[in-house]
């Protein structure tokens, strides 16, 4: 667990990038810090490291103030990837990967050995170890980043807008493969960014903040959605977030419809395996425009009920045979539920928070 | 223009003590020794003064001023407080040398992305790591550049040794103007440039050798940045 | 300090005359490299066989220490190794060497975006060159001229050895009265003043030719 406790930073000129914030990082989850350009986010970061020392208040990982140990040690034993990756320009793409684990005492050939697996793991072919940075894209030297913040197997990883400097679509990549990653490593992450939208996405838990680093909320990506703290959550949240929020919630219990129900004059067509082909109607066959399966959330289920000319969503199993139909009766009755449920929750939490602490 | 002194074989014996080969030693002689003696002082400052960003205006204002010294008159200076002799040339050739290294070790240091830095302290490296293992190495063809700059200077500049009674090439200039003897000005001027060049091509080869190729280029196979010859930001005397 | 006061009375005229030869011979091949640097240097920034060829030439012109140029162009020229011709061509051939890679290096520094908005607004190309491109490489382009000024104006002094005048002479004055101190630093520092003054003005006329460069920006 990182704990800020208190903490301040006051620049000699007055400004004050950070004012006594109190919070904590869970361990094995991802903690987005996230807000708008100037609010302190990066600066409260880099306390954690060390890369800017605190005018007052104290930082813990675990315990163990963070000014305890010689910040080079400190530095060492935290994963740290920065926007554009920041490699080194002069080593290969290995040694990169490699830094840390030598700066420990690792041997060369048995740091290069390592990160030549790590390479893999990010997704990269090893054979692009030989090479040097600036052979690779923007997404792959993101990647090289990546691992080299993996490379020593620090608890702790720290990254500062990681993925900013790429385009979308690489972007939304290196998002995926890093849940992917996060899934089978569970560190403590804690990730800077200006992009709600990738803070809703990655995170386990979201700090928005507001100027100064005040902390406006602290809450589940689902919660920040439904019950934004206050008018600067909200605005930043921005529009859609009753639709955005579907996305955390569970499509398991809308009721389902049979495959041969008929829809508005339209029955879903099958194929001799029991896979869909369209919705046949007086008009002929229209698109299905999509299936979902198992554990899809409400926000898929309902974008394909828009879209389908039925207005019912078809489920298929992991065979791809349509096994049920939702109706926009049922989604609708599920979406009423929906929201006064998060509130209950909510609520229970408080309750139980309170009576914690 | 008559080439018969530069091609005259008894002016190349390699035992004569005013031949080529021994004139081309000691011209090599004075140089290297200012070289290192102005490489020895100018590095560590200019690497100091690039990584913490401290009397960054004293680099500058250095190089600036160095520039504008005329290295006869500094010579002439030294001459008359010192005497005649080895040290005030090499004083004079130092303070010719200086500038150029200090100012190009300054401007490569801070050449280097600050986010190659922070990510270089955030992996935990110490600051002496940061500086040898990273900076040094991405501002390397800069530092290298400069010692090139500095090192045609000297070249050029070493001739007044000779001016101070000492030998190097200088000698065929002086001599020949002395006695009217223009084979002899020609033949040292065409040494002396040659020379110029050779040294000038062993550094730039030097340079390939040393620099990582990712950092000038010949590692991309796109990147059409940062491999050039060195910047002339200074003139020859 | 008395000394050099006396120096001064009794050569006051000579010194005089060495300090405007100085001035003559450092800065007329700065002004002639200046402008013949604008047309070359606009060629290197827009052909690459160019840029290569005169880039490369300019580097080996660099390399060629200036005394044995001084003292080669007679044999080249046919002029008299007491010519002057010989220091002006020579310096020029520096300073063009210097300022047409500068001049290039200022023209690739200008926002291609902004010569692409030029067009598109409907300035022709000579027109677009002289009102947008040029103006925006000039920063670059003075900085240039400030180092190849200063260079040339310490550079001078070098003359003196095969005779040329300018403030050397009073560095072989000094010389040839046994190392006596006063010519050589009159000389020293009229030669650093002279540098110096030469630099102030450049800059002055940058900022004055230049007003964007200072309003925040960069």
């Amino acid at each position: 667990m990182i704990e800020f406790e208190g903490v301040t930073k006051r620049y000699p000129d007055g400004t004050v990038a950070v004012e006594d914030l109190s919070l904590k990082v869970e361990t094995g989850r991802i903690t987005v810090f996230v807000g708008p350009s100037g609010c302190g986010k990066t600066t409260a970061l880099r306390m954690i490291n060390r890369m800017i020392q605190p005018t007052s208040g104290r930082i813990l990982i675990d315990g163990d103030d963070v000014t305890s140990r010689p910040d080079a040690d400190l530095r060492r034993g935290i994963g740290y990837v920065i926007q554009g990756a920041g490699l080194f320009p002069h080593r290969t793409v290995l040694d990169n990967v490699a830094t840390v684990p030598v700066l420990q005492g690792v041997s060369r050939r048995e740091a290069r050995a390592s990160a030549r697996e790590l390479l893999e793991r990010v997704g990269l072919s090893a054979n692009l170890g030989d090479r040097y940075p600036s052979q690779l894209s923007g997404g792959q030297q993101q990647r090289v980043g990546v691992a080299r913040a993996l490379a020593a197997d620090p608890p702790v990883l720290l990254m500062d807008e990681p993925f900013s400097a790429v385009d979308p679509v690489v972007r939304d990549d290196l998002q995926q493969e890093l849940l992917r990653l996060q899934g089978d490593l569970g560190k403590t992450i804690v990730l800077v960014t200006h992009d709600i939208d990738e803070a809703i996405r990655l995170g386990d838990k979201v700090a928005v903040f507001a100027q100064g680093a005040r902390l406006a909320q602290y809450a589940a990506p689902a919660d920040l959605l439904a019950v934004p703290a206050d008018d600067f959550v909200s605005s930043l949240v921005g529009r859609d977030r009753g639709f955005r929020g579907l996305g955390f919630a569970d499509g398991a219990e809308i009721a389902l419809k049979p495959v041969g129900h008929t829809v508005d004059g339209l029955t879903l067509e099958l194929d001799a395996d029991g896979r869909p082909v369209g919705w046949r109607g007086p008009d002929g066959l229209l698109p299905t425009e999509g299936t979902f399966s198992d554990g899809a959330n409400l926000r898929t289920i309902t974008d394909l009920v828009i879209l389908s000319p039925a207005g019912a969503a078809v489920r298929v199993d992991e065979h791809g045979r349509a096994d049920g139909l939702v109706l926009v009766e049922d989604l609708a009755g599920r979406v009423r539920t929906q929201q006064r449920e998060r509130l209950a929750a909510l609520t229970q939490d408080q309750v139980e928070e309170a009576e914690a602490g | 223009m008559s080439l018969d002194y530069l091609l005259d074989a008894a002016n190349w014996s390699l035992t004569s003590p005013d031949g080529f080969p021994q004139r081309i030693l000691e011209h090599l002689g004075y140089t290297a020794l200012a070289l290192a003696i102005a490489a020895l002082v100018a590095f560590p400052i200019g690497l100091l003064i690039g990584h913490t960003g401290r009397g960054a205006l004293i680099a500058i204002n250095l190089g600036n001023a160095g520039r504008a010294l005329p290295t006869l008159g500094v010579l002439m200076l030294m001459l008359a407080l010192v005497g005649i002799g080895l040290v005030p040339v090499t004083i004079a050739l130092v303070v010719l040398a200086i500038p150029p290294i200090l100012a190009t070790t300054y401007a490569g240091i801070r050449s280097v992305p600050d986010e190659t830095v922070d990510a270089a302290r955030g992996v935990g490296m110490t600051e002496s790591q940061i500086a040898w293992r990273v900076e040094v190495p991405i501002a390397l063809p800069i530092i290298i550049g400069g010692l090139r700059n500095a090192s045609l200077q000297v070249v050029s500049t070493a001739t007044i040794a000779a001016y101070a009674g000492l030998g190097g090439l200088g000698r065929y200039l002086f001599d020949g103007l002395a006695t009217l003897q223009y084979d002899q000005v020609v033949a040292g001027a065409v040494v002396l440039a040659v020379l110029a060049v050779v040294i000038d091509l062993v550094l730039a080869g030097a340079q390939r050798l040393l620099v990582s190729p990712g950092v000038d280029g010949r590692g991309a196979d796109n990147s059409p940045t940062t491999n050039r010859p060195a910047e002339p930001i200074s003139s020859t005397a | 300090m008395s000394e050099i006061w006396n120096y001064l009375e009794t050569n006051g005229s000579s010194v005089l005359t060495a300090l405007v030869q100085h001035i003559w011979l450092a800065l007329l091949p700065v002004a002639i490299a200046f402008v013949l640097a604008l047309p070359l240097g606009a060629l290197v920034h827009r052909y690459l066989p160019v840029r290569h060829v005169a880039l490369t030439t300019g580097s080996v012109v660099y390399t060629v220490p200036s005394l044995a140029l001084l003292l080669l162009l007679p044999g080249v020229l046919g002029t008299s190794v007491l010519d002057p011709t010989n220091v002006v061509i020579a310096l020029t051939l520096y300073s063009l060497a210097l300022l047409v890679r500068t001049t290039a290096d200022g023209l690739d520094a200008v926002d291609t975006t902004v010569l692409q908005a030029a067009t598109a607004m409907g300035y022709r190309p000579l027109r677009r060159w002289f009102t947008v491109q040029l103006p925006l490489a000039m920063p670059v382009v003075l900085t240039g001229l400030r180092v190849a000024t200063v260079a040339n104006v310490s550079m001078v002094s070098v003359a003196a050895l095969i005779g040329i005048g300018g403030l050397g002479q009073l560095f072989t004055r000094g010389f040839q009265l046994g190392f006596y101190l006063p010519p050589i630093v009159i000389g020293l520092v009229l030669s650093v003043a002279l540098a110096v003054v030469a630099d102030v003005l450049i800059v002055a006329v940058q900022r004055g030719i230049t007003p964007w460069a200072r309003a925040g920006g960069r």
